[in-house]
This record gives structure tokens, C-alpha cells and sequence, in this order.
């Protein structure tokens, strides 16, 4: 059981595909504007990925080394084309305004980093759950960006949800700032910035629970050491 | 503290960074004063605001990055970032705009990069640009230059008021720059017919060449001090004149002359104030040559072909990134090396393999 755990901690959180592998970034930083964009294409990369791992892992035995690469896009590719599809059959406005970014999902470096590096090399259960765990770490990231650049860049909050979950979810939306617009969050620029700010939070709270687990592993703090001092500190 | 280790010849500047900063700032006056006395109290309140917002924004990261206070703060450099964004934003901009510019500037632009000395942007060209892309209406209402006094200038309590947003300035306050006016000339119509049609509130062409000569005035008193050299002004401007000076050769009928380049816009000022920034500037002489003639050339490019009036900001934060490249090919050649020391010196793991 702690491979499993190991693997969910892993991708969303410790190696998160957005947040420390930095991949996937084209999307990352293009689709965020507003929660039901980031939510649209999470969703689809998390099913493009969950599916690449369970096949990559199904026949990675019967893969000759030299032409994984080929035949690993060529999975990745047909599982694009089956989401695209399918948000062209049930959310074909959302589509619409995705736009390129739904195909060009084939190219996003996170899933076919994690096929090769992971899907390739391990038997069903663990590659699925792998693809699950970061697939649902990057759709995270995608919201929380979403969310950021919604709030602060247009003041409202899960605005037009109902492209993608439907008409029950058409009143959902929350205004805080009515009448409110920082075009800099809306542009790619502001995604940058909100995106260099998460992944510095995320640093942050890293480096406060290590400090909190030495403090309590050694009994005393990692800098309450004396010192010789000479001179005045300024 | 860190102890210092740097290779002879040791001799330090007579100058301090905050002595440096307080020369800066002492050659803006002039600028400050004719930029108010033509556009009115908003300058005044824009230079105010923004340098106190810069202070305070540097004192609270300060704090937060539990830094000493005095010592740095004693820099003058957040003063200078506030008053330099202050007098490019439009008078009677509203409080919240200097407050957004000020806190792209100082806390993203400089004290997230480190502080003073590790920002290799201009900080308050980053807020400046950052105004402009985020909120384009606002930053594009230059205010008509009724005066301090005139009979038609806002008084210091309305001027307040625009800024406290109780109020916003009448069409008739607001007027375009000359750039901004010249760009959207209709394409039927020549430059001359344009001119001959005053297309500008009164005064204003007038207003803006004499800020210009204040800030030139202001410029050669920092020359003069040694605080800058001429290198990056010069090149600046030159690229400028030289490109604008063939735009209207090959065709006079719509583009203007090099002398409404110079003295139309912020290129004096980027020229003297901007882009001479010490820490985001090139560092050699030949270095700087071609960073400003790098800003010149951009700034020409984006007026011209460009979506925006005026591109000091722009050119010189595309040239900022461009600083390391520049400094990488034309470092110089050091006493006791027959050629400059440049490139990356690759230590060859192997060599130290080989010789255990």
C-alpha cells in the first residue's frame, strides 16, 4: 500500500507536474483565465494521461525500445482524439473556446514524461494510479490558477461553470468585485506571475514543514546554536 | 555582512548609492516643476504619492524579508523608482493606479529579485509597463495643459479629489499627446494637413517640448556630476535620430521629423533617467553604446509600427534583457591579459581525474 501512497504524494504534491517538474506549461499559462477553462482542460489532460499509462503499461513489454517514443505519441494521440470528441459531443462551447489547446494536449511534455519514465517500466496498478495522481496534480494546479486569475483578474468566481457541468450549474457563478477588471491577470503575462507565486507558496510550505520536522526530530531549532560573534551586525 | 572579496586595485567611489540617488533626484526637479507647471497639480500628486507608496512598499518587504530598515532605505533608490513612475503616469491618475504601479515596481520588480542591485529590470519601468497592459484607458488620458493657475486648470482640491477618486477629470481636462495623437493620424491625411488642423488642445505641443528641454537640463546636470555617462544617452537618441531622420527621407508625408521623436515624447527623459539605471544598464562603454542604441532602435520600431504612441518602457525592459548578452561580448580586455576575458570557463572534470 505505500507504493500507492507514495505515488499520490508524488504527483500531487512532491512532484507535482506543474509545480515542481514545470511541465506542461503551454497550457498552464494559456487556458487559466477563468475556473471552467482550467477545469475543462485539467479534466481532459488527467483523462488523456490516466488512459496513456494503463495501455503504455499494458504493452510495454512488446515495445522495442527504439521506437517507444513514436509509439507512445501515437497512444497519447488517440486518447486526445477520444477527449476531443468527447467535449465536442457535451460541452462543444467549452470546446470552442479551448480551441487548439485541446489537441495540442498530445504535446504536453507531463504525459509523455510520465509514460516513458514511469508508465514504461511498471505493471498495471501502479502506472494507473501514477497517471491519476499527477494527471489530478496538474488539473489542481490548473484550477487554482484558474481561480486566481478569475478572482482578481475579472472579480468573480466559477463564471459561465455551465459549459462544462451543464445547466444546473448556471447560477453558480460568484461576483466579489462587480464591475471590476485587471486585464494584466486575464493576459498570459498575469498567468506567469499568479504561477511563479503559487509555485513559491508551494516552496514556502516546504520549507516550513522541514524545518518542522527537524525541530522535532533534534528537540531544538536548526538555528539556536551560539555562535562566537566578533564585531557589531548591522 | 558579507565580507568583501574583490581583486585590486581596491580604491571605492567617494559617492555613495545614497548620495548618487539624491543627485537623481535633485536633476528631476526641473522636469518635476516644468511637467506641473503645464499639466497642472496631478504631477505634483502622481511624484508625492508614488515616491511615499515606494518607500513604504520597500520598508514592509524589508520587514517581511527581516532585513535591516535603515541601511536600505537610506538608499533613496525606492524614492527615485517613485518619483521617476510618477511623473511618466498621467496626472489626475487615480490612487489606486500609482498604488498597482508602486507595487509592481518595488515588490516585484526589485525586492522579489532581491533588492537594489539584483533587479534586472527597471523597476519602475516594469510598473509602468505593467499600467499600461493591465489598464489601457486610464493610462492614456494625458491631461491638457491648462496650468497650475490658468483659467481653465483643475485647483489643488479637485486635482486631490481625481485622485482620491471622489471625481473623475472632465473630457475637457483630458487630452492625447502629441505621439498618441500622431499615431492615429488617419492614413488619407499627410502630416502636414495633420499639423495645419491642430489636432491637439493648445499648448500642448508647446508643453511637452519644453518638459522635454527641462528633463535635457536635467540630464546634462547628471552628466556634469558624473553620475551617468554619456555613452547610453547619447547612443539612445542618436539611434533614434538617425532612424527617424530616414523614415521622413523616404517618406515625409507621414512620418514625422526626428526633432518631434526627440522632444514629442519621453525620449529625452528615458534617454537621461530611464535607461541610464546603473543596475539594469549595460556595464562597459562599448556595452553601453549598443544598449542604447538598442532602446533607440526599439523605440522607433514600436512608434512606428507598433500598437502603442510611445515605447521608452517597452524598449528599455526588452534591452534589460538583453544587458547579460550584451556584457557577455563586450567585456573589456583587463590590464595584464592580451584579450578580454570573455566566455564561460568550463573546468574539464576529467584534466582533474587524470592528474590524482
Amino acid at each position: 500500500m505505500s507504493q500507492f501512497n507514495e505515488l499520490t504524494k508524488n504527483g500531487l504534491w512532491s512532484n507535482n507536474p506543474a509545480l515542481v517538474q514545470l511541465l506542461g506549461l503551454c497550457p498552464l499559462l494559456a487556458v487559466t483565465s477563468t475556473v471552467v477553462n482550467a477545469l475543462g482542460l485539467g479534466l481532459a489532460t488527467l483523462l488523456v494521461m490516466v488512459g496513456a499509462n494503463v495501455s503504455v503499461s499494458l504493452i510495454r513489454h512488446h515495445v522495442p525500445d527504439t521506437v517507444r517514443l513514436p509509439v507512445f505519441v501515437m497512444i497519447i494521440a488517440a486518447f486526445v482524439t477520444c477527449a476531443e470528441l468527447v467535449m465536442q459531443a457535451y460541452a462543444f462551447r467549452l470546446y470552442q473556446i479551448l480551441g487548439i489547446f485541446i489537441p495540442l494536449i498530445v504535446t504536453n511534455c507531463a504525459i509523455l514524461g510520465r509514460v516513458d519514465a514511469f508508465a514504461a517500466k511498471n505493471p498495471l496498478l501502479p502506472a494507473a494510479t501514477d497517471g491519476l495522481m499527477m494527471g489530478l496534480g496538474f488539473a489542481a494546479v490548473l484550477v487554482v490558477l484558474g481561480a486566481i486569475r478569475e478572482l482578481f483578474g475579472q472579480g468573480t468566481l466559477l463564471a459561465d461553470m455551465e459549459l462544462l457541468l451543464g445547466p444546473i450549474a448556471a447560477d453558480w457563478q460568484i461576483t466579489l468585485f462587480a464591475d471590476y477588471s485587471f486585464l494584466f491577470l486575464v493576459l498570459p503575462p498575469g498567468a506567469f506571475f499568479a504561477a511563479g507565486l503559487l509555485i513559491a507558496a508551494k516552496n514556502v510550505i516546504d520549507d516550513r514543514l522541514e524545518r518542522r520536522r527537524r525541530t522535532s526530530q533534534t528537540g531544538q531549532p536548526q538555528h539556536s546554536r551560539r555562535v562566537r560573534v566578533t564585531g557589531t551586525i548591522r | 555582512m558579507s565580507l568583501m572579496h574583490a581583486s585590486s586595485p581596491q580604491a571605492r567611489a567617494a559617492t555613495s548609492t545614497g548620495q548618487v540617488m539624491r543627485w537623481v533626484l535633485l536633476a528631476t526637479l526641473p522636469g518635476i516643476a516644468t511637467q506641473a507647471w503645464f499639466f497642472g497639480w496631478g504631477t505634483l500628486i502622481n511624484v508625492l504619492s508614488a515616491a511615499g507608496a515606494g518607500v513604504a512598499l520597500e520598508a514592509l518587504v524589508l520587514r517581511l524579508r527581516s532585513r535591516p530598515l535603515g541601511l536600505t532605505l537610506r538608499d533613496n533608490s525606492a524614492l527615485v523608482s517613485g518619483v521617476l513612475l510618477g511623473v511618466s503616469l498621467p496626472p489626475f491618475a487615480p490612487w489606486w493606479l500609482i498604488l498597482v504601479g508602486m507595487v509592481a515596481a518595488i515588490v516585484v520588480a526589485k525586492q522579489l529579485f532581491g533588492g537594489l542591485g539584483h533587479n534586472p529590470f527597471n523597476p519602475a519601468m516594469v510598473g509602468y509597463a505593467l499600467l499600461l497592459i493591465a489598464f489601457p484607458v486610464p493610462m492614456t488620458q494625458w491631461a491638457a495643459p491648462h496650468g497650475l493657475f490658468g483659467p481653465d486648470a483643475s485647483s489643488l482640491g479637485e486635482s486631490l479629489g481625481y485622485f482620491l477618486g471622489l471625481a473623475s477629470p472632465a473630457d475637457a481636462m483630458t487630452g492625447a499627446t502629441p505621439l498618441d495623437a500622431f499615431k492615429h493620424k488617419p492614413q488619407a491625411v499627410l502630416a502636414s494637413e495633420f499639423w495645419a488642423g491642430e489636432p491637439l488642445p493648445p499648448g500642448t505641443l508647446n508643453a511637452w517640448h519644453s518638459a522635454a528641454l527641462a528633463w535635457l537640463a536635467g540630464g546634462a546636470l547628471l552628466l556634469f556630476k558624473r553620475i551617468i555617462s554619456w555613452h547610453i544617452p547619447l547612443s539612445m537618441l542618436g539611434a533614434m535620430v538617425l532612424i527617424a531622420t530616414l523614415m521622413m527621407a523616404s517618406d515625409p508625408s507621414h512620418h514625422a521629423g526626428p526633432l518631434f521623436h526627440l522632444l514629442g515624447g519621453a525620449a529625452i527623459f528615458g534617454a537621461f533617467f530611464i535607461a541610464t539605471d546603473p543596475v539594469s544598464a549595460a556595464t562597459s562603454r562599448k556595452g553601453k553604446l549598443y544598449y542604447g542604441a538598442g532602446i533607440g532602435v526599439l523605440v522607433m520600431v514600436i512608434r512606428s509600427l507598433g500598437t502603442y504612441p510611445d515605447a521608452v518602457a517597452f524598449a528599455v525592459l526588452l534591452m534589460n534583457f538583453a544587458v547579460p548578452f550584451i556584457d557577455y561580448y563586450t567585456q573589456p580586455r583587463t590590464y595584464g591579459h592580451s584579450r578580454p576575458n570573455r566566455g564561460i570557463k568550463v573546468k574539464r572534470i576529467d584534466d582533474d581525474e587524470g592528474a590524482q
